[in-house]
């Protein structure tokens, strides 16, 4: 296969990831909103989300205040903001038009109807007017970009380079989205765990919906309770989303599909990019959260997030962007 | 009063033979059914991404103007034997055009047998000195040919078909003919049962035979590409779907490079050796050592390997100097003189404007004539007589006079009209029609080709770039 079709073929992948990744964190934070809690407490959640995607200078240089409305508009619409979802199902559509040969008409269809579709949707306001419906239209039609994938390509070169743009990318956006939950508002919420052995039940229920917000952010809450059978406590939550193989959107999960796929591309002058991939796999593999947490959850993430751009570094110079001639 | 001739109505009374059917259909499905479907069309063509880009425009957000051409959903039908009879004119006539370019690269015959004069040759931009005495495999060099044909009327109210321009170096459009076909039997599935409608889905297949067929002699299984200038050329949406429908690579000039005067393409699992480059780019462009040095859309150093008969280039350089409108003339003679048959498609009878008399003449009556630029394509630098405002024809009796040799002449034909589905319901449209000749070891093509129709009533300017809109053609079967 081409080295630029592969290349098209991977960032096609990442974008609609991508794109899927920030309306789930948008959605999360959108439904926070709604409970009772502090002007304080929404405005760090809508912060916590642009450091996440570390835009915060930038959007602050554009907008200025932190509110919902302007993070929204930034996130969803805006075209100059390169992680913005317009900007994400547009990169898709365009990578995939670059090889829409390469895919089938039905995966191409797909990707060209979302961005039809997400501009009629944008210009009619029904982003506006409801956007719990619009991101969960934003999820499915990542899902269904990934289901006609799975469901109608050869499962070729093509495919596996799909396959690796999708789980690096959840891989570093599940990794980012653990980091600011956790670190940005550590002191507060483990401090509500203390609060807890003090019997400060306001606290405690707190406590639960930030949790249980995270884990709804990666469709992992019903997970959780069907992994766990027990109380959300947040050890257990960062165990579910970092060491899980089997869950879809933990980082074992993703680094697994990752190493998998990238053995099927295996070529001359790739070995130590394998290696890399499989030693970050077997760190996860044989991992274990007391000790992640024990040398700090943020320490951690950001080493990950390090090796998976590494990761990313080397698929592109030994696949999609070779030296020769 | 001019003449007339519409494909479909005889006489206002009169529906022709092989119309007869379908008439009777059309005649039952309520307007708004129809305007449903062309609605249909047009979704389904957007979803698919079945556009063209324009040049220079831009959307509001910056991103490129991607439009559809639009499709007419009456088709332009010919009957078998009016097939049959273009078919063979068509065969002859591209043969003929291949031996006529094999000939200038080679002992020019042609000139020494004092047929086209040779500063009609050697003074052509579309020349190519690099080209001479190499051998290309077959001899064939325009393995993709597109002829543009069209009906006029004729003073008794028949109508004959002739041909307006060969087009011998990237033709394109023919996708169009395939999708609208697809696209009429998604909407009307049962027209399809009802008529005997020759297929054209084929083509690709055909096409990926002609290009094996002409790759290095060398080469047991040779590996075809198609050579695009990127995603945002015109015809992008062409490029993408041959190649997938050949089931080869859609590349671009930056996936090639040449070592060791063979071309390769940079692949995932290194270096792949090319053998046929389906290339969809002008010979300007091809190797910016040979030809613009600014060109970032081909190969360096691919004229080498060319010549060199590494690779195959489909077309081949050079085929320009046989399709400008200052060759078309010759093209009759060019058939007996090789080939040694009476043509049997006609050409427009032609004034060259080099020649004192017929500029005389065509200065004479400019109000009755189109002029064309014998270097102009898409509709661009030419006059329309009759169309013409007195302030258009005195600019352009200036341009002539300047530059005689740039112009040819052609009295206006009166293009035959089709029932074309307007605003207004349905109404006469003009139309031509470009079939798709292949020639390989053999010379090859499906029935039918695509029907461009002139959406503005009364005018002649086909052109998607102007206006224009395409038909689904169906050669019925005998």
């Amino acid at each position: 296969m081409l080295s630029r079709t592969a290349d098209h073929l991977f960032w096609m992948a990442r974008y609609m990831e991508r794109a899927e990744n920030t309306a789930r964190m948008l959605d999360v934070n959108y439904q926070t909103a709604l409970l009772p809690q502090s002007a304080d407490a929404a405005e760090k959640g809508w912060k916590g989300l642009l450091s996440i995607s570390e835009l915060t200078g930038d959007f602050a240089k554009r907008y200025g205040s932190v509110s919902a409305r302007t993070v929204m508009d930034y996130m969803v619409s805006d075209a100059a903001n390169p992680s913005s979802i317009r900007s994400c199902l547009m990169a898709a559509r365009e990578n995939a038009r670059a090889v829409r040969g390469t895919l089938t008409t039905e995966v191409w269809e797909t990707q060209n109807q979302t961005w039809l579709e997400f501009q009629r949707m944008v210009a009619t306001g029904a982003f506006q007017r409801d956007p719990g419906a619009a991101f969960e239209w934003v999820k499915f039609r990542s899902h269904l970009s990934r289901g006609v994938t799975v469901g109608t390509m050869l499962q070729d070169e093509a495919f596996h380079f799909l396959r690796i743009g999708s789980f690096l990318e959840r891989a570093d956006n599940t990794a980012r989205l653990l980091d600011v939950k956790f670190h940005a508002v550590e002191n507060e919420y483990f401090g509500a765990v203390q609060a807890q052995s003090q019997g400060n039940a306001k606290d405690v229920e707190y406590d639960f919906y930030h949790w249980s917000a995270i884990l709804r952010s990666v469709s992992g809450f019903e997970v959780y309770r069907k992994a766990y059978r027990n109380v959300i406590r947040p050890e257990k939550v960062a165990e579910l989303l970092i060491l899980r193989p089997d869950m879809p959107r933990s980082l074992a999960a993703c680094m697994n599909e990752v190493v998998a796929n990238l053995r099927m591309v295996a070529n001359e002058q790739s070995s130590e990019t394998l290696r890399r991939a499989g030693r970050l796999r077997a760190d996860l593999q044989y991992g274990r959260i007391d000790e992640i947490l024990a040398t700090g959850l943020h320490a951690y993430l950001t080493q990950f997030l390090e090796r998976v751009g590494t990761l990313g570094l080397g698929i592109s110079r030994d696949f999609l962007v070779p030296v020769e001639a | 009063m001019r003449p007339s001739f519409d494909e479909m109505q005889a006489n206002q009374d009169t529906v022709r033979e092989h119309y007869r059917s379908y008439q009777r259909w059309l005649s039952q499905q309520p307007p708004d059914v129809m305007r449903s479907r062309r609605e249909e069309a047009e979704m389904i063509f957007r979803r698919v991404g079945i556009t063209f880009a324009v040049y220079g425009a831009k959307d509001e957000d910056g991103s490129g103007t991607e439009r559809l051409i639009p499709f007419d959903l009456i088709p332009r039908v010919i009957p078998a034997h009016e097939w049959q009879e273009m078919e063979r004119g068509l065969r002859q006539r591209v043969t003929a055009l291949n031996r006529f370019i094999h000939d200038v690269y080679h002992d020019q015959e042609i000139i020494k047998a004092g047929i086209v004069p040779a500063d009609q040759i050697f003074k052509n931009a579309q020349f190519r000195p690099e080209m001479m005495g190499v051998d290309v495999p077959a001899g064939v060099y325009s393995h993709i040919a597109g002829i543009d044909i069209v009906r006029a009327a004729n003073p008794d109210g028949s109508g004959t078909y002739y041909v307006l321009e060969d087009n011998l170096r990237v033709p394109s459009g023919v996708s169009y003919m395939l999708e609208n076909r697809k696209m009429m039997m998604r909407l009307f599935p049962d027209l399809f049962s009802e008529h005997r409608v020759a297929p054209v889905a084929h083509y690709p297949d055909l096409l990926l035979e002609t290009l094996r067929a002409v790759a290095p002699a060398a080469v047991n299984d040779p590996t075809v590409v198609l050579l695009t200038p990127g995603m945002y050329n015109s015809a992008y949406f062409e490029h993408a779907f041959l190649a997938q429908q050949m089931g080869v690579e859609l590349v671009e000039g930056q996936d090639l490079f040449v070592r060791d005067n063979f071309v390769y393409m940079r692949t995932t699992q290194g270096p792949k050796r090319v053998d046929v480059i389906y290339r969809r780019l002008d010979d300007d462009f091809l190797d910016p050592l040979a030809f613009r040095p600014d060109s970032t859309l081909g190969c360096a150093g691919l004229l080498s390997v060319y010549r060199a008969g590494n690779v195959t280039l489909s077309n081949a350089i050079g085929t320009g100097v046989a399709d400008d409108k200052s060759i078309y003339p010759y093209v009759p003679k060019m058939i007996e003189f090789y080939l040694g048959e009476r043509p049997i498609l006609k050409n427009v009878p032609t004034y060259q404007c080099r020649e004192a008399d017929d500029l005389h003449y065509v200065l004479d009556h400019l109000s009755e004539l189109v002029v064309k630029e014998v270097h102009g394509a898409g509709g661009y630098g030419m006059l329309v007589g009759p169309a013409s405002t007195k302030d258009e024809i005195a600019d352009f009796r200036k341009a002539l006079e300047a530059n005689p040799g740039g112009y040819i002449a052609q009295p206006t034909l009166s293009l035959s009209t089709c029932p074309t589905f307007v605003e207004s319901g349905i109404a006469p449209r003009h139309i031509d029609l470009r079939p798709f000749v292949l020639s390989g070891k053999t010379v090859q093509m499906v029935p039918g080709g695509l029907t461009r129709v002139a959406l503005k009533e009364g005018s002649l300017v086909v052109n998607s770039s102007q206006g224009g809109g395409t038909k689904d053609t169906w050669v019925l079967e005998a």
